[in-house]
């Protein structure tokens, strides 16, 4: 496994496949359809934004690549090829040891949270490092590498000596990004990162991961979050989730400008957003009616019951992937049959 | 009706939260704020958070008792109206709309106990009327919500369900904190338009609060933008959002991620 990371796979150019890929929840309950047959790529260079409204199955989508999830999400089929390995045949032990963090690293929600608040940030990444290595390290050298680390993504080293309690949310969302980016992972998947940051530490956070990805340390990375106007700073690709499935997939430019999918209109058109040329703003649309209970979703397209263009087929048959106007810009919606 | 124009005055008004009894520590929640608002205006309070916008919204609904400065309601300082009859005059709703309901109750018994308030005790068929006119105003379907406890509803079924409270109250002023922050994008609009409807409709003025400088541009007539307690920068809409003067506010305008403009991060 250990020859996993610098595999012939640098030649590829798809980091990250996922096909057909399925995790329901399940419990007293009953089953939760969370994530149902979705499929993509993902090239190398790539920033690429997952969006949609809550309940749509982002997290859960992330928590499957990832393999970290808990006990009542259960992998339900599918493939999730990252660097030509498939993670879904891979043993817990080894992806804890040699994946995670080394191949793809995951910032999950509130991951600010999960600094030791007993231990300061360089003891905390000491830590990080025996368990992930296995090998007690040299204090001295690694210390002067994570400063170094710190330093190209302009965070201030006095941060290692603190507790986590001294530092700030934007500060500590930063620090997490850090420490879970010092084995220079291939994938970084940011869920949520900014969604509890005020405005001016949002840009802080965004310029670091454009910065993270300039410097080279990340190639690739899928940045998860509702808010499409933070999305459009930074990604160059946008997929658009609702219950559970992939409704459009485009160029950023694309998805904003020339949305497919009526759900994705339906957003775009109920986005309040600072207009800094303060032309008037259209009225703002919304979508009538709300998500779907998962455990129970409509048949057909899930976007049916909502949508204002519904025809026959829709309310019936699940709709393929169409290329109304190119390759880039997949859409499951019949309209574009 | 011109000296009923204004409706609040809120003049330098401060507040210090102190804690400790050696040592007291002090944190200053909003200092000298003062700013008027007329009837049937919307005024927008923007700010990070930490910057006293929900301090101030507390004092005004007399939460917490302000350090120094006086608030006049039509003229007449707060202090000096019977509570009761205050908040038939200003009510508020809060960002998370599950809060403002008992998980053991049914959410009638919101609506019962508003109108129980406002009008006394009146007869079952005339509470029922008054309920199923506010519903069709704000376009809630009764079938949808009555009868149901909290957790059964989406949080923008219950945000315009409490606006349908406000509606029943009937206040001269209502105070917005964060009302769609907690709600999905595609319900959000919905929300600002209600709430631009009630406005012109019954002429009520409005406090929002928000940390959305998008929202904010999109519904206020005038905005006050704060920083740490004090206010950096007031005045209409346009001027500020488009010709900031402040360097704090040129800042937060800068940061905002917008929909049409991309940032020049080079």
């Amino acid at each position: 496994m250990k020859n996993l990371k610098k595999s012939p796979s640098q030649t590829s150019n798809v980091v990250l496949a996922i096909d057909d890929l399925k995790g329901y929840y399940k419990g007293t309950f009953g089953v939760v359809f969370a994530v149902d047959g979705v499929s993509f790529k993902i090239n190398r260079g790539e920033i690429v934004g997952i969006s949609g409204e809550s309940g749509c199955g982002k997290t859960t989508l992330a928590e499957l690549i990832s393999g970290t999830y808990v006990p009542v999400l259960h992998y339900e089929g599918g493939t999730i090829m990252i660097e030509d390995s498939n993670i879904c045949e891979i043993d817990e032990e080894t992806l804890r040891k040699d994946v995670c963090c080394k191949i793809l690293a995951y910032v999950p929600q509130a991951s600010m949270n999960s600094l030791n608040p007993v231990k300061k940030i360089k003891n905390f990444i000491l830590d990080v490092m025996t368990e992930r290595t296995g090998v007690k390290p040299d204090k001295t050298k690694v210390l002067k590498f994570v400063i170094n680390h710190f330093e190209t993504l302009g965070l201030d080293k006095t941060v290692l000596e603190r507790y986590p309690h001294e530092l700030s949310g934007g500060m500590k969302q930063r620090t997490i990004i850090a420490i879970s980016t010092l084995w220079n992972p291939n994938l970084l998947i940011v869920d949520e990162p900014t969604s509890a940051l005020d405005v001016t530490t949002q840009k802080l956070l965004i310029k670091m991961l454009l910065n993270l990805k300039n410097v080279g340390i990340i190639g690739t990375i899928i940045f998860i979050s509702h808010d499409i106007p933070t999305l459009r700073q930074i990604c160059d690709r946008c997929i658009i989730m609702y219950a559970g499935r992939i409704a459009e997939d485009g160029t950023m430019e694309d998805i904003i400008n020339s949305p497919l999918h009526p759900y994705t209109k339906g957003l775009i058109s109920s986005i309040v957003s600072f207009n800094p040329d303060g032309s008037p703003e259209s009225d703002l649309g919304s979508i009538p009616g709300q998500p779907p209970d998962l455990r129970f979703p409509p048949s057909g397209c899930r976007f049916h019951p909502r949508c204002p263009e519904c025809m026959p087929i829709c309310k019936t048959e699940h709709p393929p992937f169409f290329e109304p106007i190119n390759k880039e810009h997949p859409v499951r919606c019949w309209l574009y049959k | 009706m011109i000296e009923n124009k204004e409706l609040l005055e809120v003049d330098k008004l401060t507040k210090i939260y102190t804690s400790g009894l050696i040592r007291p520590t002090k944190v200053v929640g909003a200092k000298d704020i003062s700013f008027k608002i007329n009837k049937g205006e919307i005024l927008s309070l923007v700010g990070e958070s930490g910057s006293g916008k929900t301090t101030v919204a507390n004092m005004i609904l007399r939460l917490i008792q302000p350090t120094s400065g006086l608030i006049y309601f039509n003229g007449k300082d707060i202090n000096t109206i019977r509570l009761q009859d205050y908040y038939k005059l200003v009510q508020i709703i809060f960002q998370d709309p599950y809060s403002s309901f008992n998980y053991f109750y049914k959410v009638d018994r919101v609506l019962n106990q508003a109108i129980d308030f406002r009008y006394g005790k009146i007869s079952k068929s005339d509470k029922k009327n008054l309920i199923e006119n506010v519903f069709k105003e704000i376009g809630i379907n009764a079938k949808e919500v009555l009868g149901r406890y909290p957790y059964q509803i989406s949080g923008g079924q219950l945000q315009r369900f409490l606006l349908a409270r406000i509606l029943l109250i009937k206040p001269n002023l209502l105070i917005a904190d964060e009302p769609t922050s907690m709600i999905d994008a595609s319900s959000r609009a919905s929300i600002l338009n209600l709430l631009e409807m009630i406005r012109k409709k019954e002429g009520l003025s409005v406090i929002f609060i928000t940390h959305d400088i998008g929202q904010a541009q999109y519904i206020s007539d005038r905005v006050l933008v704060m920083q740490k307690g004090l206010v950096v920068e007031k005045g209409p809409t346009k001027d500020v959002f488009l010709n900031p003067t402040n360097p704090y506010t040129k800042n937060l305008l800068a940061s905002v991620p917008s929909l049409y403009r991309q940032w020049d991060l080079s």
